[in-house]
């Protein structure tokens, strides 16, 4: 008895989940005035919600920004965080501590504080309306360093000596004898940055007004709240099925990892 | 053996550029800034303490705090109840757990705009799928998003269906930590399913609490595309957020000065919100 209420809670705590999902995809799916009777199984099918969302936008082109910004981040990061990471943990220099301190730091100061000058430093580099301004402020992130810093503590010293007597630069100990160690701190950072970068919608509305440059989300967000939709529903939510998809058929195939990673992200801050 | 010395400030000069060109310089600019009123074409204009002044005395600022402690207050005990109830249940001897597990999380990996997007539509006064379920039911339609009591607290509802997922799994780690035998000496005892959870189980988790607590208050300050999507920080300012404000200010108005000195008084106002819910908790702990 008490097994059967823990899982009815359960099924009806994932229906509340999935079903507005589930409902979204067939709202998009079916003809424009068949959307407000809609509750569970769809009438007909019709697919032109997706041909004028198509003719409408460029989502297509903004499919392979969205790919080409955050792939350019999540390698960023990983190159250099791991550098400066390796630095932290694993070489004596003057200024270290602060420089860790100093990350600790910086990790506490809310964004709101910097976005304004950080626009207006964009509008000075003349880097609105480029992908600079996408990739470059987000190259560095002081989580990801943390969390490298931690991981190569762990490497053996004996690994990088036996490395170094047999005359491999400091940076070709990072990557090719320290990398293959620590591949699931890797794949953490690779995951948490590139759903951040690909989701991160607030920035590009600052700094991209070039259509052509635009990523998924905020190409989806002003056709959203823009007029172009002509307050057709369907087309609106084709739009977002289609911005949800990329990210929900990575998570059907490595949602371990998601979970994890997210986890271990949450348990850091 | 020189090229020894200055090998680690290579490495870590990346981080040393970044740190200037986007963290110190941009804190210090927006110093500055607060000191002036400028629309980025015209020159700058010195008016001292004019933006601070103004901050003071203006509404929307106040208003903005206002509808953020609204979410916050129907958003925090909300997560924290629903991703505890779920993690209680998972952390049983359940069939099917990663299924109910994934399901859970799923909103939290879809992007903010595409879950504004779909509950807009959920929420509809007339159209939407939670009126016409209430009417079904024999009640009276809600105006989840025309309401300017109700507005907030359905984003609110809405951003906790997003997140809680996330907070199921670190709820259900801390469960994990708990030591079984704890809870096999309160069964010698005699004690009850309740006294068991408020006495172990609470205390152990105390922790993710805490953090809970910390992450959705800083979510609560950076609220954004949410009324940005679905109401535009309407009806009557009523799901105006801080940053939404920020982000009206310096791109609609073009108050380059008078945005960053809100940017400025945001930040301070979590940093201080922070601090006193971390000394709060922790001395609940002791």
């Amino acid at each position: 008895m008490k097994k059967l209420i823990l899982y009815i809670t359960l099924i009806i705590g994932s229906l509340a989940f999935i079903y507005p999902f589930y409902w979204m995809v067939t709202a998009s799916l079916v003809p424009e005035n068949e959307i407000e009777s809609l509750t569970l199984l769809p009438h007909s099918i019709s697919f032109n919600s997706y041909i004028q969302m198509f003719e409408k936008i460029p989502i297509g082109r903004a499919f392979f920004n969205s790919i080409f910004v955050a792939t350019m981040v999540t390698g960023g990061v990983l190159v250099f965080c791991s550098m400066v990471g390796y630095a932290l943990s694993r070489l004596r220099f003057v200024g270290r501590n602060l420089i860790f301190y100093i990350i600790i730091f910086t990790m506490t100061l809310p964004f709101q504080i910097t976005l304004i000058p950080n626009y207006i430093i964009m509008v000075k580099l003349g880097w609105t309306d480029t992908f600079l301004a996408l990739i470059v402020p987000y190259l560095i992130n002081a989580f990801a360093i943390i969390m490298f810093r931690q991981v190569f503590q762990t490497i053996p010293q004996d690994l990088i000596d036996a490395a170094r007597i047999d005359g491999c630069s400091e940076l070709r100990i990072i990557f090719q004898i320290l990398w293959p160690n620590i591949i699931p701190s890797l794949v953490t950072v690779g995951i948490i940055t590139f759903m951040a970068t690909w989701n991160e919608v607030l920035w590009p509305l600052i700094v991209i007004r070039d259509e052509n440059l635009m990523t998924m989300p905020q190409l989806v967000t002003l056709f959203a709240v823009g007029g172009r939709a002509e307050s057709q529903l369907g087309v609106k939510l084709a739009s977002a099925t289609i911005l949800a998809l990329p990210i929900v058929i990575a998570y059907l195939f490595f949602q371990k990892y998601f979970i994890q990673s997210m986890a271990s992200a949450g348990m850091k801050e | 053996m020189k090229n020894n010395k200055l090998l680690p400030y290579l490495l870590v000069s990346p981080y040393l550029i970044h740190l200037m060109v986007f963290v110190a310089f941009p804190v210090i600019f927006s110093i500055y800034l607060t000191f002036n009123k400028w629309n980025i074409i015209s020159p700058m204009e010195f008016i001292g303490f004019g933006n601070f002044l103004r901050v003071f005395q203006d509404a929307l600022f106040f208003k903005a705090l206002y509808n953020t402690l609204k979410f916050l207050i129907v958003h925090i005990p909300l997560q924290i109840i629903v991703a505890l109830l779920l993690a209680e249940i998972l952390n049983q001897k359940i069939k099917f757990r990663p299924f109910f597990r994934a399901a859970f999380f799923l909103p939290v990996v879809v992007s903010g705009v595409v879950v504004s997007m779909l509950w807009q539509q959920l929420y509809g006064f007339d159209t939407g799928i939670l009126n016409r379920m209430l009417s079904t039911l024999g009640f009276g339609k809600v105006g989840w998003l025309v309401d300017p009591n109700m507005a907030m607290v359905s984003i609110a509802v809405m951003a906790t269906w997003k997140n809680v997922g996330l907070y199921v799994i670190l709820f259900l780690v801390g469960l994990q930590t708990v030591p079984p035998q704890y809870y096999e000496a309160a069964d010698l005892e005699g004690a009850n399913h309740w006294q068991k959870f408020w006495h172990i189980t609470l205390p152990m988790i105390n922790p993710t609490i805490f953090m809970v607590v910390i992450l959705s208050t800083i979510g609560g300050f950076s609220l954004f595309i949410e009324p940005y999507i679905m109401t535009g920080g309407g009806p009557l300012n009523s799901t105006l957020s801080a940053v939404l404000y920020i982000y009206k200010q310096a791109f609609t108005n073009y108050h380059m000065g008078y945005s960053a000195t809100l940017g400025f008084f945001f930040a301070f106002i979590i940093l201080l919100v922070v601090v006193v819910q971390k000394r709060f908790i922790e001395k609940g702990e002791s």
